[in-house]
């Protein structure tokens, strides 16, 4: 019994991780209707970020931790405006090579500066509780926690705030947005830049338990996966497709430890099979 | 400036449009044939190279470029291809056998991944090919058996009724006709019905239904002639590294061939030869100048990809149409000198209108 | 039992409804028009017509066969072919090869025989080509026949998305505001080829307009629609004289 409540609270804290790349991913999506391919990247940037404000300069914990979070919003920010904004309007598969290129070439810069050896990023959230046998670090807990809190706030955000639904607006017709005056090339870049904090988030989060490397990024492609399921268009649903991949993997490691690697995306073809939409989905058709 | 009379209907079905066709293509058949005599065997390998991966390119050019799925996991059609072939020849298959099989087997692979692929929207398609290709990579570790899991396997040179292929130039005029063949084939499908479908499906799925053409139906044909293809192309590249392991055939493979064939010229048949050209000229280029950059530069794992991703970047942005696009452009200016205006190929403004309704 | 009917079809997005228990018949060889306000459901009608909505109540009859479930690529093999209200045409192929692709429903050749491209392939490829070029001359587009659809203008436009519907030889062609977005001579020039179709083709047309001078050339008959209902039915002057019609597109009482 404790066995299986560790698994599950591993289970969980990884898949808020998957979760929230999956929602700055479907984030972007369903502002822009582009498709981010880098979002990992931005993850395992935002972790090297924090790590040279944290470690390196020594600043505070959560001061470094909000400063990286401002450093990336501005890097997210500026990828839009310099080089995504360009290529609005053409077919997805350009904006998809796009954004694959652009991660390519964060892996490559982030080794060059920092090195492929893995650091080790300290945060507060050291040692371990005990519930009823079960051993759960704290880092873990910090990493749930930390989820509830990033979701609550861009809940808040989304539903509550005119920047919000300048998003949605900016995101059904392009058009029309510019004509009723939304500053939609502003709107789409601070979509970039809020989808970069966040990840950057989740990667400080996730610091202490992978260590920082520039191969993070690869776990963007789980949190591909757990977009998918969740189905593309729903916040919500990316959060879920996270956690349901995120649990499924050290249940998969105890017990059928040769599918751990790809359980998630077994899940994911299951999924589709049932459902090619995603859970959640919102319909796709082009409306002629 | 070349006025074309046309005076029958076949003149539009042929491949050689007019006489300008047969000379240049003529000199560059017989230039291609003839390579191996005049050039030694570093160069014959190098050009090996470039013909199979403008096979693969080939092959991911007919899902991704003319019937618009974007395949992110096209490497493992060509590890499916390369282990199937190199497992039947340790079984005693002969190499004419073996080769077809293999290619086959990738195609069958590829059309049951389409069954359920063609009813997904081409974003979750994409997905799930990079998720197809990370888990035929784990199937390929852990089915030791046949792969020979992550200490790999070797690969014996190929035997042509009992007489073993050493000869550089040998394997190469192999490899040469194979991708003659490919590229006939395609050019057949492009100039019949389902080549037709096949590009009405990428441009709007909407209206080729109503025109009563079978989306899934074609999709699913396309990525059957394309896994055959790469696999094609898998299964000779196996003769060529001699060695296979399951590193070989990860995603770096699969962004190079989605390189090739976007930088290339995504849509068009010499794309994929241009991109196979532009790929093997780069990677001889980055091998050298790997020691003349300061080793932090230098001796990254991550180098290679990062400059193929700034050269995507580039011609994304400013020449999506690929290098064959830019000599079309350059060969109209010629063609219209000196009346050539600069605006012929002026990209239009465009507008995001979502697709989504709810 | 007429040609195509519809009876009480009914559909609605989430809390709206588009269209609202409509029934109409229309006879073989009639131009049989759909005017309405925007909103009314008329292009709704349309894409349930072509299978890409599936209606919540109501059948659709065309020669008395219920074609209403029918999945959308069958749709043109049972002989009704459309335009779209913002062209649908392949934007990167040219003219030829968008007209190919209408005679898809007419592709006798397996695939495994157009790779090898046999001589068979090639006479079945030529025999296409003279029915496209049927059309190319029936709506004089001869000149434009190796341009890529992304260069030509939009009138042209209009125009290859009707000749594409009509290389499908259909029996009932479906015309979403094919006057939309052209100056009157173009527009009088649609009318001449509404006409033609309907006299020398012998191909009946359901349509949706807009423009009235249109209307009241070519159509035999015409239906109103407003919200989703039905609001009136006759010949083009009745129609277009009925109070509630006035009341729909000028505004009125209630």
């Amino acid at each position: 019994m404790a066995e299986f409540f560790q698994l599950l609270v591993i289970g969980l804290s990884q898949g808020c991780v998957y979760g929230l790349i999956a929602m700055g991913f479907v984030m972007i999506y369903k502002a822009t209707e582009m498709v981010n391919f880098a979002q990992g990247d931005i993850m395992m940037l935002g972790s090297f970020v924090a790590f040279t404000i944290i470690v390196t300069w020594g600043f505070n914990f959560w001061l470094g931790l909000l400063l990286a979070m401002g450093v990336m919003a501005v890097f997210g920010f500026l990828v839009d405006a310099v080089v995504v904004r360009r290529i609005i309007g053409q077919p997805q598969f350009s904006i998809v090579i796009l954004t694959i290129s652009l991660g390519f070439i964060f892996r490559a810069v982030a080794g060059m500066i920092w090195g492929q050896a893995p650091l080790s990023l300290d945060t507060p959230f050291v040692g371990t509780s005990n519930f009823g046998g079960a051993v759960i670090g704290h880092d873990r807990l910090a990493i749930m926690g930390g989820t509830v809190a990033v979701v609550s706030l861009l809940f808040l955000f989304l539903r509550y705030s005119r920047w919000g639904i300048a998003m949605q607006a900016a995101s059904q017709n392009q058009l029309a947005a510019f004509y009723v005056g939304i500053p939609v090339k502003l709107v789409y870049s601070g979509v970039w830049g809020l989808a970069a904090a966040i990840s950057c988030v989740a990667g400080v989060l996730l610091a202490p338990i992978t260590l920082i490397g520039p191969l993070n990024g690869f776990l963007g492609i789980k949190a591909f996966a757990a977009a998918v399921i969740g189905g593309f268009g729903s916040l919500p649903g990316a959060l879920i497709g996270g956690l349901i991949i995120g649990i499924a993997e050290p249940f998969a490691a105890a017990y059928l430890p040769e599918v751990k690697n790809i359980i998630g995306y077994l899940i994911m073809f299951a999924v589709l099979m049932l459902r090619p939409e995603g859970l959640f989905a919102t319909i796709y058709q082009k409306k002629v | 400036m070349r006025v074309l009379f046309k005076t029958d209907y076949n003149q539009d079905i042929k491949f050689a449009k007019h006489s300008g066709y047969v000379f240049w293509y003529g000199l560059l058949l017989a230039g291609v044939f003839l390579a191996p005599m005049a050039l030694d065997t570093y160069w014959i390998n190098e050009l090996t190279r470039v013909l199979i991966y403008a096979l693969a390119g080939l092959g991911l050019m007919v899902v991704t470029g003319f019937t618009g799925q974007v395949s992110l996991g096209h490497a493992a059609f060509m590890a499916i291809g390369a282990y199937t072939h190199a497992f039947l020849l340790t079984q005693g298959v002969p190499f004419f056998v073996s080769l077809p099989i293999a290619a086959l087997t990738s195609g069958v692979v590829g059309l049951l991944i389409a069954i359920p692929a063609s009813r997904m929207t081409g974003l979750y398609l994409t997905i799930a090919s990079l998720a197809f290709a990370i888990v035929v990579e784990d199937v390929v570790i852990h089915w030791e058996g046949v792969t020979g899991g992550n200490r790999g396997m070797a690969v014996d040179p190929p035997m042509l009724f009992g007489y073993e292929i050493f000869e550089a130039w040998e394997y190469y005029y192999i490899v040469l006709v194979l991708l003659i063949m490919s590229i006939i084939l395609v050019l057949n499908v492009l100039r019949s019905p389902l080549g037709r479908s096949m590009l009405a499906v990428r441009d709007s799925e909407i209206s080729a239904e109503s025109l009563g053409i079978r989306v899934a139906h074609t999709k699913v044909l396309a990525f059957l002639i394309s896994a055959a293809l790469t696999g094609l192309a898998g299964g000779l590249f196996a003769h060529f590294i001699q060695f296979l392991s399951p590193e070989t055939f990860g995603i770096l493979l699969s962004i190079q061939l989605l390189l090739m064939i976007v930088v290339g010229g995504l849509g068009t048949v010499h794309g994929a030869i241009y991109g196979a050209v532009l790929i093997g000229f780069l990677e001889a280029t980055i091998s050298i100048m790997k020691d003349w950059l300061p080793p932090a530069i230098g001796n990254q794992p991550g180098l290679e990809p990062g400059l193929f991703g700034v050269i995507l970047v580039l011609f994304i942005i400013f020449e999506p149409e690929g290098v064959y696009g830019r000599w079309l452009k350059f060969r109209t200016f010629l063609e219209n000198f000196p009346f050539y205006r600069r605006n012929t190929f002026k990209r239009q403004r465009s507008y995001l209108k979502t697709e989504r309704m709810r | 039992m007429s040609f195509f009917e519809i009876e009480n079809l009914s559909l609605s997005f989430g809390g709206v409804k588009a269209v609202d228990g409509v029934n109409f018949a229309m006879e073989k060889g009639e131009v049989f028009t759909i005017v309405g306000p925007n909103g009314a459901g008329k292009s709704t009608i349309f894409n349930m017509i072509s299978s890409f909505y599936a209606p919540d109540e109501g059948h659709i009859r065309f020669k008395g066969e219920d074609i209403t479930e029918a999945r959308a690529d069958a749709i043109a093999r049972i002989g009704i072919a459309r335009t779209f209200q913002n062209i649908e045409l392949f934007e990167h192929s040219t003219l030829l090869q968008n007209l190919l692709i209408g005679r898809e429903i007419h592709n006798r050749v397996p695939v495994l025989r157009q790779l090898i491209f046999d001589p068979g392939v090639r006479r079945a490829e030529l025999e296409h080509r003279r029915k496209v070029e049927d059309v190319i001359d029936f709506l004089e587009l001869a000149h434009y026949r190796d341009e890529r659809i992304a260069n030509l203008p939009y009138g042209v436009r209009k125009k290859i998305e009707l000749g594409r519907a009509l290389c499908v030889e259909p029996e009932l062609l479906l015309l979403d505001e094919p006057a939309s977005g052209l100056n009157p001579e173009e527009t009088e020039d649609m009318g001449f080829w509404i006409d033609d179709i309907k006299n020398d083709l012998g191909i009946s047309v359901l349509m949706i307009e807009h423009d009235m001078s249109l209307v009241n050339e070519v159509s035999d008959r015409v239906l109103a629609l407003n919200n989703g209902c039905v609001i009136a039915e006759g010949s083009a002057q009745e129609v277009q004289n009925h109070p509630d019609v006035v009341a729909a597109y000028l505004g009125g009482a209630a």
